[in-house]
């Protein structure tokens, strides 16, 4: 192990964490608010808005995310003359646009799963409760339905976002220079490809354990019916000391 | 007496035999990228073809041996090689002052300048430079005077570029800062790009170009830029060897002159690129 060169590398393989990053939460955020339409849909008990929603998920997560970014980038790109007359080229000219396309669809696919398993886990007699108080429609979900939704879905989620951030490796195959494209990059210079790759691992590592620290956070936050009551007794024992 | 002489003899020429036999039979495991046409590449049916694989079977017969080609990802052939999943590459792989650093090289058995791949109608089909060829590495003043010429009309454009090659080497030296610079997995997929009007040009192996060109897709792009060799785009190809395989690339090293002195590189080279791009002198 040679430990200068991997503090090289890892210096190097920060220059690609703001990518990294930003391709994580862009289509974390935008898959979210997909995800969350598709199990309104899922759960709205219509036909014609079930069956899509279905259809969609059944696709994007049963298909490789290779297979999609690739399909995506390089598939759409030989319908430019097509792409061009809706004005929908520029769009996917960029490779980046084209990524946060692909990780957007795949994640919203299965975020939409949880978040309707979240939905479906809200205990019926809260909701019974809360129309006893006169809450319905909107403000029900709001209040009730939305804050124990979220609070049941957010330890699967926190998963689904740990992979998110590990699925942007796969940008690097249409250009995108974010970790792993830069460690590739670095390996092709080197041809040190254990240390290089344990450098990019680490990184990984370290970003997922911030980010899993923070959704601990959140899940605290979010249950203080599961906390302890703030005891009294420290003080006592101090003062016997 | 004599039954027993006759005895020992045939089983002591059954046993040199079989020496011969076993000797005939060793194996060298040859990996290629199967990814670059024409050099070499998966045709119809999922079989290896092209140049190299040709070339490949012609060096292992004159060494005696047995061969098994296989197919490696470019990005992780060396690392394969040093960590003996096979014993050598013949995958297009320019020798080069960086990558004998970690493998030796036998040959080159070729030697062919780069060049860029641009749409007939691109203002950059009017590259200066256009049908010279230089050599970076014995005239190198003159080399970068055309290579200077030739980028003043690349300002601003998008260049695709194979990553871990000798062309991501010179794009990294030379157009950083004029032209932006992408990198592929594959050429396949920097020709698919440039097909797609996501990037301006190409710049690769000029064979690599002429098979993209051959191509009935590609009809409306030409290959312009000076011809350059040498340099940092390496001293021609050659057979990738691990260090210390002395043995093995002695014998690559004999077969590769024998091939090139009796006319069969050029044959090959006829064959699958169009011009001879055997080594010179």
């Amino acid at each position: 192990m040679d430990f200068a060169f991997m503090r090289d590398t890892f210096l190097t393989l920060m220059g690609g964490v703001p990518l990294t990053l930003n391709l994580s939460f862009t289509s974390v955020a935008l898959g979210a608010v997909l995800a969350m339409l598709l199990a309104l849909m899922r759960m709205s008990r219509i036909k014609v808005l079930d069956w899509p929603a279905q259809g969609y998920v059944f696709v994007f997560r049963g298909t490789p995310l290779l297979v999609q970014i690739f399909l995506i980038y390089y598939g759409l790109g030989q319908f430019r003359p097509t792409l061009q007359a809706w004005g929908l080229w520029t769009f996917f000219r960029e490779p980046y646009w084209c990524a946060v396309l692909a990780l957007t669809l795949n994640t919203a696919a299965y975020a939409s799963e949880i978040i309707r398993g979240g939905l479906q886990s809200v205990p019926h007699n809260q909701v019974e409760a809360a129309r006893a108080c006169g809450m319905s429609g909107f403000l029900l979900f709001r209040r009730i339905v939305f804050p124990i939704a979220v609070r049941q879905a957010l330890p699967a989620y926190g998963s689904e976002i740990i992979l998110m951030v590990k699925a942007t490796s796969l940008a690097s195959i249409i250009t995108m220079m974010e970790v792993t494209g830069l460690a590739a990059k670095l390996i092709s210079q080197t041809f040190r490809a254990v240390e290089v790759f344990i450098v990019a691992g680490l990184i990984y590592l370290i970003l997922n354990f911030i980010i899993t620290r923070i959704i601990m956070a959140i899940e605290w936050w979010l249950s203080p019916h599961l906390r302890r009551p703030p005891a009294i007794e420290p003080r006592l024992e101090a003062a016997h000391v | 007496m004599k039954f027993v002489k006759t005895v020992g003899l045939a089983l002591l020429g059954s046993a040199l035999a079989m020496g011969a036999a076993s000797a005939q039979e060793k194996t060298i495991k040859i990996a290629t990228e199967g990814a670059y046409a024409p050099w070499n590449f998966t045709g119809a049916g999922g079989k290896l073809e092209g140049f190299e694989i040709d070339l490949a079977n012609d060096l292992c017969a004159r060494m005696k041996v047995k061969c098994e080609i296989v197919a490696q990802d470019w990005d992780g052939i060396i690392p394969a090689l040093t960590a003996k999943k096979y014993d050598a590459i013949m995958a297009g792989m320019s020798i080069t002052d960086e990558r004998k650093k970690t493998i030796d090289f036998a040959g080159p058995y070729v030697n062919g300048p780069n060049g860029y791949m641009v749409a007939k109608s691109s203002p950059l089909a009017k590259m200066a430079g256009t049908g010279q060829a230089y050599n970076l590495g014995t005239q190198q003043a003159a080399a970068e005077k055309a290579i200077e010429a030739s980028k003043e009309i690349l300002k601003g454009k998008t260049v695709g570029v194979q990553g871990s090659t000798i062309h991501a080497n010179f794009a990294d030296k030379y157009l950083k800062g004029t032209a932006e610079i992408r990198e592929y997995k594959t050429t396949e997929q920097h020709d698919l790009d440039l097909a797609a009007g996501r990037i301006d040009a190409v710049l690769a192996d000029s064979t690599a170009i002429m098979g993209t060109l051959d191509k009935p897709e590609f009809k409306d792009y030409v290959m312009v830029g000076p011809s350059i060799t040498g340099g940092l785009l390496g001293a021609g190809v050659g057979v990738g060897l691990r260090k210390g395989d002395d043995e093995l690339k002695k014998s690559f090293n004999e077969a590769i002159k024998a091939a090139i002195q009796d006319g069969t590189v050029k044959t090959l080279s006829m064959k699958w690129f169009k011009v001879d791009i055997s080594p010179k002198g």
